[in-house]
């Protein structure tokens, strides 16, 4: 990510479009960000994805910020929306922002589904979030809030409590308008199917609560017998605003919203956010915080695993995995209670280290557990992994190519599992990462049953990074001195004036004006935070990019012409829980 | 008269036995999983849990018993009481003990093999009249599945026939006396498996499938009607258990023990297996279902059937048909 690097990227682009067709805007997190006029953003991307040396592949994110109430904007063009393309290369390893000015109060943009797959439910959420219009897109519909919602919720003027809103009333009539709206049509979702000597399919809707969805989460499956001809996943049933809420909490008190966006794994969706605001406030992380929070992380990774392991076994009618599996995570759990007072939501992780220290004793526990996991591990490989069903059921089921799955935004153990190396801890070394001993897992095939060999493989060398914690922990403050850090070390507050306020007024510091987003490779694939500081006490626009949402909506792709029984051992093994997806 | 009250006595005894003792194999399955599963299983009502059955019934009897408003209502309320009752009939020819059974029917094998196929119109009723695509799908399925295992299993059921000289369960089980029929005929693991199939439970429950179909054939059942299935599923258990011991097993024969309690010991220890299976095994797809009976399980059950007529032509010079080859037809 050096300035070397950017300024190549813009001369590529201004040889391919003149002189001033980009200008590049200076960022916190280096990431090299250009304005684009709205009229050659197609082209751009496409030249981007295509045209440069190093093309970058991928469609990271696609978000706007809404900007009408925004007073720091340095070295910005004016706008009431932006529009941001977030870019990653696999050859650069770098990431790229696009950023696009809308003007008014109905905007608009080009849309580029026809450059890449995902930017379909980006551009969704784009116009159910902001009433951004993607012109061109096929099937431009909410994506997240209820077909009758009125308003965009991520606009500024669009309230944010409760408190703010009208009182809430659902008579009869409302209520049925309401249910009448989630029956599918299937000429709403673009469906025509007039040819065919007449053939018609059924269509089964399968959720929002189904015992194989994971979660409530609806698709609807149009089926020629039992073999799925196609598939339309409808979410949104477990949104809660996550976005929205952190615009209103301040930057201390909204970990606790984070850890509940991949709920199986808290400390993974902390650590970018964490990081992210750190970036934006220049705060420098003690040692024995970083290692601690590495620490942290893994075990919820393997906890994470071990639910998916147990369930992906559950999906294909194996009974008893999933009990196996939530005991060992239990005794993940009492190490993490003992560390942080809570078991599967710790908030444990600050803004400059984290919340206490570790308590007299956490080595035993974690030796404890890296001794008592490795035999089960093996007897779960024999019980799941080589039985010869499970093999049968998932070996080449779902099959994604490395292609496919670049262009769907897929990441994390389903891109792994594609055949590329492709891990953030080791790319994108984060919090000490590199220097820890571990293995990256992949696997060639992109089946089911590779996703699930990853992960296994996964659970293992999360278990190496713990011992090596546990070996290497440093000594020294669990918490930055920074007065930016929150809350601030006691010591400190007895001293100066300056943090004894910010400790008692509204716990919660005051963030310089800025952007900056940070990526960590979470237990289901790349999480990035991407904040907008206006110099408040809480941030201007949170964007959370979660693995799972690309992920799903990959899913019609990889189940098409498979039948109901693979379709549910393909959604068990990509891995998804609903929090992440509707955040 | 007295032969009149003797069967009356007979029948009550059996059928109190018989709903008593799946009552219990629902104590015994919970608890057996919970044992392979690290877990306590039923442990509040009664001592270990035991009248947990009984907690079950009052619960499943004073449910409210509800049909929708879109199901084919007596189908609908029919379906559930077909699986009972063939059942319970299949258990007419099960020789439990000497001299204790309710029909003494020279086409005993042939009885069974009709009720258990009967019982398939339950799921199929089931799964047709709820009006539901779930039910409908799992209703198909059930259809597809028993009647391809149906096929085998009454093939793998003729080596013991052809070994025992008759079609007479107690016959069969006289006929072992001196070694049981699983060892020279291999019938036993082509009619376990079909067994499987026919009672559909794990790995062969795909009718029900609750990950793919939420509960497939009886989705849209609850209350009393739904514990009709649930209890005519352990009552299936039990049947095929007991077939197997009766025909492959040696029945009630065994040494020091009463013949009824080697009965109960040999049926719940092919029971146990029942239940293992399902505590361990994942669930196949359905076409590899059909595939395996058709491809594996059929031509192995004929070339069982061959080898098990050869060795004995073999071995006997004598006619193979008790009545010296002149046996009437049935």
């Amino acid at each position: 990510m050096s300035i070397a690097a950017a300024s190549n990227i813009l001369e590529d682009l201004a040889s391919r479009f003149g002189e001033g067709a980009v200008t590049p805007e200076p960022t916190l997190d280096s990431v090299p960000t250009f304005w684009t006029p709205k009229e050659n953003v197609l082209e751009v991307l496409e030249f981007l994805k295509t045209g440069v040396e190093g093309p970058y592949r991928m469609l990271y994110d696609l978000t706007a910020i809404d900007e009408r109430t925004r007073r720091k904007r340095q070295d910005q063009p004016g706008s009431d929306f932006t529009v941001v393309y977030h870019l990653l290369s696999f050859d650069r390893n770098e990431d790229l922002r696009i950023k696009v000015a809308l003007k008014g109060e109905s905007p608009s943009i080009p849309s580029a589904t026809g450059v890449w797959s995902s930017a379909n439910w980006y551009e969704r959420e784009l116009w159910d979030m902001f009433g951004v219009r993607a012109d061109g897109h096929p099937n431009l519909r909410r994506i997240l809030m209820p077909q009758s919602w009125e308003g965009h919720p991520l606009r500024k003027d669009h309230p944010a409590r409760r408190t703010e809103m009208e009182r809430y009333t659902l008579p009869l009539e409302k209520e049925v308008r309401e249910e009448t709206a989630l029956r599918f049509v299937p000429r709403e979702w673009g469906i025509y199917r007039t040819e065919g000597n007449g053939t018609e399919f059924m269509f089964l809707n399968m959720g929002p609560h189904h015992p194989g969805t994971h979660g409530i989460f609806r698709i609807i499956l149009e089926l020629d017998g039992e073999e799925i001809v196609n598939a339309f996943p409808d979410i949104g049933y477990h949104h809660r605003g996550a976005e929205k809420m952190g615009e209103r909490q301040t930057w201390h008190t909204y970990i606790p919203y984070t850890d509940r966006i991949d709920y199986l794994a808290g400390p993974l969706n902390n650590f970018p956010y964490v990081l992210a605001v750190e970036r934006l406030a220049g705060i420098e992380v003690p040692e024995r915080a970083r290692v601690a929070r590495v620490m942290f992380a893994e075990l919820f990774r393997i906890a994470s695993h071990l639910v998916w392991y147990g369930t992906f076994a559950q999906d294909l009618g194996q009974l008893t995995p999933v009990f196996l599996t939530f005991n060992d995570r239990e005794r993940a759990y009492s190490i993490i209670e003992a560390v942080s007072g809570f078991r599967m939501h710790p908030a444990w992780f600050r803004i400059g280290g984290v919340q206490s220290d570790l308590p007299k004793g956490w080595e035993k526990l974690v030796k404890d557990f890296i001794e008592y996991l490795p035999p089960r591990l093996m007897e779960y490989e024999k019980l799941v992994m080589d039985n010869a069903i499970v093999k049968a059921r998932t070996r080449g089921i779902g099959t994604l190519t490395l292609d496919q799955a670049i262009d769907w935004g897929v990441t994390g153990p389903n891109l792994r599992a594609c055949g590329i190396e492709w891990d953030f801890r080791k790319k994108r070394p984060y919090s000490g990462y590199d220097r820890f001993e571990f293995d990256i897992p992949t696997a060639g095939e992109g089946d089911s049953y590779a996703r699930a060999l990853v992960r296994v493989e996964e659970m293992r060398q999360s278990l190496r990074i713990i011992e090596q914690c546990l070996d290497n922990m440093p000594s020294g403050p669990y918490k930055s001195d920074h007065p930016l850090a929150t809350p601030p070390r006691k010591e400190r507050t007895m001293r100066d004036m300056e943090t004894l306020i910010a400790i008692l007024s509204v716990l919660g510091p005051v963030v310089p004006a800025g952007e900056a987003a940070v990526g960590t490779e979470a237990a289901k694939g790349n999480n990035t935070y991407y904040l907008v500081s206006d110099g408040d006490a809480s941030s201007y626009r949170t964007r959370i990019r979660t693995p799972s949402f690309p992920h799903l909506q990959a899913l019609p792709l990889m189940c098409k012409g498979f039948e109901i029984a693979d379709h549910i051992a393909i959604m068990g093994s990509i891995d998804f829980v609903m929090g992440d997806v509707d955040r | 008269m007295q032969g009149i009250i003797a069967s009356v006595l007979t029948i009550a005894f059996v059928l109190i036995a018989l709903l008593t003792s799946s009552a219990a194999l629902i104590w015994a399955e919970r608890s057996l999983l919970a044992l392979w599963q690290d877990r306590y299983g039923p442990n509040r009502v009664g001592p270990l849990g035991l009248f947990q059955p009984v907690a079950d019934m009052i619960k499943i009897f004073t449910k409210d018993d509800w049909v929708p408003p879109f199901a084919d209502r007596p189908v609908f309320v029919l379906a559930p009481a077909i699986i009972v009752i063939t059942v319970l009939t299949a258990f007419a020819v099960m020789p439990f003990a000497p001299g204790v059974l309710v029909a003494d029917m020279d086409i005993g094998v042939l009885f069974f093999l009709a009720m258990s196929s009967l019982s398939i119109y339950s799921v199929v009723l089931a799964g047709w009249s709820s009006n539901s695509k779930y039910a409908l799908l799992g209703g198909l399925r059930g259809a597809a599945q028993m009647l391809s295992y149906e096929i085998f299993m009454g093939l793998s059921i003729m080596g013991v026939v052809l070994l025992a000289g008759s079609f007479n369960l107690n016959d069969i089980v006289e006929a072992q006396r001196n070694m049981w029929f699983f060892i020279p005929s291999s019938g036993l693991f082509i009619f376990f498996p079909a067994g499987l199939a026919e009672t559909h439970r794990l790995p062969f429950d795909l009718p029900e499938a609750e990950n793919e179909l939420v509960a497939g054939y009886h989705t849209e059942y609850s209350g009393l009607k739904f514990g009709m299935f649930y209890i005519g599923e352990y009552l299936g258990v039990t049947l095929i258990a007991s077939m197997i011991t009766t025909l492959f097993l040696g029945g009630w024969l065994g040494p020091v023990l009463p013949p009824a309690v080697w009965f109960i010991l040999k049926t719940g220890a092919v029971i146990v297996v029942f239940i293992l299976l399902r505590a361990s095994l994942p669930r196949p797809r359905f076409d590899q279902l059909m595939g395996f009976g058709w491809k594996a399980m059929l031509p192995l059950a004929l070339i069982n059937l061959l080898v098990t007529g050869g060795i004995i032509l073999a071995l006997t010079d004598a006619p193979v048909f008790p009545g010296g080859g002149n046996a009437e037809p049935l």
